[in-house]
């Protein structure tokens, strides 16, 4: 087996950002794999975004026309399984998005394919060698695939620059036909709706106060409320503070809720889980106070500070009297 | 109506911990042991199901070692009927698509109406043994479930998938199916005091792989990977840590806030 596959994500008609990041990843390993790339996507309107996904270094572009006006899961599993028998190649590379997560897993398991998610960085050392975060991403594992001829990997959104769309109608794309996918369904999509907007939009705020699990207790909210109109900042959460249901959704940053780049992102009590940074790792100035010194907001904020944050705001709302 | 619930009893790191000598591991003294955050809301769902339908049964299944007790005692407690733990030696480490291996053995057997399992486990984050287990059983399957409503009459859950940017997408599937569960999706339930005694006196099983007609060479056959090291990251510059003292801290973080908003 040999080469890479690429499995490329669109969505309402729209090709997702990931797919050009995962091009850039198998453009890294390509002749380490020791062949050709290749561009998979499966979806109702595949043809239609095969001319960008046809960036360089991409040999050829496979189509393959899904019966459902959406994604689903199980059309997605068997037609990857059967692009993976019929092109054989030793790579493939998904995004860790919500979609993959639903087939990806079931695809590499069913195939016994080597497999790893959520995946940082990647390497070839006689065969695919990779970085995923581990225990809240304070350590990375490094992980290999003996006796593998395929590895599917999953590569965390983000963690490699996006390729340049191809603009012309170069490089060669072919419809892969395959019969009674429809069959395969096996849910059936309903609709789509935005989680509900809220009173504030924090994507247009220059400067956002942002709480986290550290607030430990709903009665703590205002206290972090008045101090952010204080400051003149607008408030924003992490994801806990909504599951509690202590704040709405509208308030949230991360990669299910809001993506924000203010000015000014001061985070209080908030670890930084992945899918929190994904949401306001490009804010020009971030300061982080948190009471763990190893949390891993610090690793992108710009200022940091090891800290009780009830005490920190005290003294910080003193000084905008 | 019988539901499977596969937990983890995950591993938090201590503020300062160590690796074990040769790096494959860390130091199981600065591990700290719970109940996998998603799991406690996949066990809630099970549990609502259950009283909505005014009979069934929920068996909460992990694959941990004697660590893992608490987490399922805690899962008792809550009100799962029984629990399974299911461990070897040679599940030391192992992989999400060899746990899944494991689980599916384990399901196969109950043969339940309902699988779910959380989405992800907040110490490994591979968000994909759930997905796995329904690949190898062949179960319908949805990821990234927010919102669940059961029809029994059709027996088909109506669920919302949670995309990314605050999207979300409304789908039916018809069970016998597997759902991974986002937190969120309900408000999980305290167990009482004299919940947590009684605990105890419920059926929890424990069993080897053999139990399960598998072998050591089942899992190796299983893995999807190996660890070559476990390191610590890069941070790169990462960001300059403020001294002194809380006011002196609160000092330079209000310069900051007045210089860049200014």
């Amino acid at each position: 087996m040999a080469g890479v596959l690429v499995v490329a994500e669109a969505r309402r008609g729209e090709l997702r950002e990931v797919s050009l990041e995962l091009i850039t990843a198998a453009r890294q390993v390509k002749s380490a794999a020791g062949g050709r790339l290749a561009v998979a996507l499966i979806d109702a309107d595949a043809p239609a975004h095969a001319a960008a996904l046809a960036a360089d270094g991409v040999d050829e572009v496979l189509t393959v026309s899904s019966p459902a006006p959406h994604f689903e899961a199980h059309i997605a599993a068997r037609a990857l399984s059967a692009l993976i028998e019929a092109e054989r190649p030793a790579l493939v590379l998904l995004g860790h998005t919500i979609d993959a997560m639903g087939f990806g897993p079931a695809v590499a398991a069913r195939g016994r394919l080597g497999f790893a998610s959520d995946v940082v960085a990647l390497d070839w050392d006689d065969g695919p060698l990779v970085r995923r975060g581990a225990y809240g991403d304070k350590l990375l594992d490094e992980l290999e695939f003996p006796e593998r001829a395929c590895t599917l990997l999953m590569l965390r959104p983000g963690s490699f620059t996006p390729a340049t769309p191809a603009a012309g109608t170069g490089g060669a794309v072919r419809a892969v036909e395959l019969p009674g996918l429809l069959d395969d369904a096996r849910s059936e999509h309903l609709g789509f709706r935005e989680v509900q907007a809220g009173d504030v939009d924090i994507t247009k705020a220059d400067f956002l106060l942002s709480i986290g699990r550290g607030i430990a207790d709903r009665d703590n909210i205002p206290r972090f409320e008045e101090l952010a109109e204080r400051l003149g900042a607008t408030l924003s959460v992490s994801r806990p503070i909504v599951d509690a249901g202590w704040m709405p959704s509208a308030r949230q940053v991360g990669q299910s809720g809001k993506t924000v780049k203010p000015r000014l992102y001061l985070a209080f009590g908030i670890s930084g889980a992945v899918q929190h940074l994904a949401g306001m790792r490009t804010a020009e100035t971030i300061i982080a106070v948190n009471t763990d010194p190893e949390a891993p907001i610090f690793g992108v904020a710009h200022y940091g500070a090891v800290a009780d944050m009830f005490e920190l705001a005290d003294v910080l709302e003193a000084k905008f009297a | 109506m019988k539901i499977v619930v596969a937990v983890k009893s995950v591993a938090a790191l201590d503020d300062e911990f160590e690796l074990s000598s040769d790096a494959s591991a860390v130091d199981p003294d600065y591990l700290e042991w719970d109940l996998n955050e998603w799991d406690g809301f996949s066990l809630e769902a099970a549990l609502e199901l259950r009283e909505a339908a005014g009979e069934g049964e929920v068996v909460a299944l992990t694959v941990g070692a004697q660590d893992a007790e608490e987490a399922l005692l805690n899962c008792l407690a809550k009100g799962a009927d029984r629990g399974v733990r299911i461990w070897d030696d040679a599940l030391e480490g192992a992989d999400p698509l060899a746990v899944a291996t494991v689980l599916a053995a384990a399901v196969e057997r109950e043969a339940p109406d309902l699988v779910l399992c959380g989405v992800q486990s907040s110490d490994a984050v591979n968000g994909a043994t759930g997905i796995a287990l329904a690949g190898l059983l062949d179960l319908a399957h949805v990821a990234v479930v927010r919102s669940l409503d059961y029809d029994p009459a059709t027996a088909t859950a109506t669920v919302e998938r949670e995309l990314e940017g605050g999207l979300v997408e409304l789908l039916s599937v018809r069970l016998p199916a597997l759902l991974t569960i986002q937190t969120g999706i309900n408000q999980p339930r305290y167990a009482t005091l004299r919940a947590i005694k009684q605990a105890r006196e419920k059926p929890l099983a424990v069993e080897d792989l053999a139990a399960l007609g598998l072998s050591e060479a089942d899992l190796a056959t299983a893995a999807g990977s190996r660890r070559r090291a476990l390191a610590i990251p890069d941070r790169g510059d990462g960001a300059e840590m403020l001294g002194g003292s809380v006011e002196q801290m609160a000092e330079r973080i209000a310069e900051l806030v007045k210089e860049r908003t200014g």
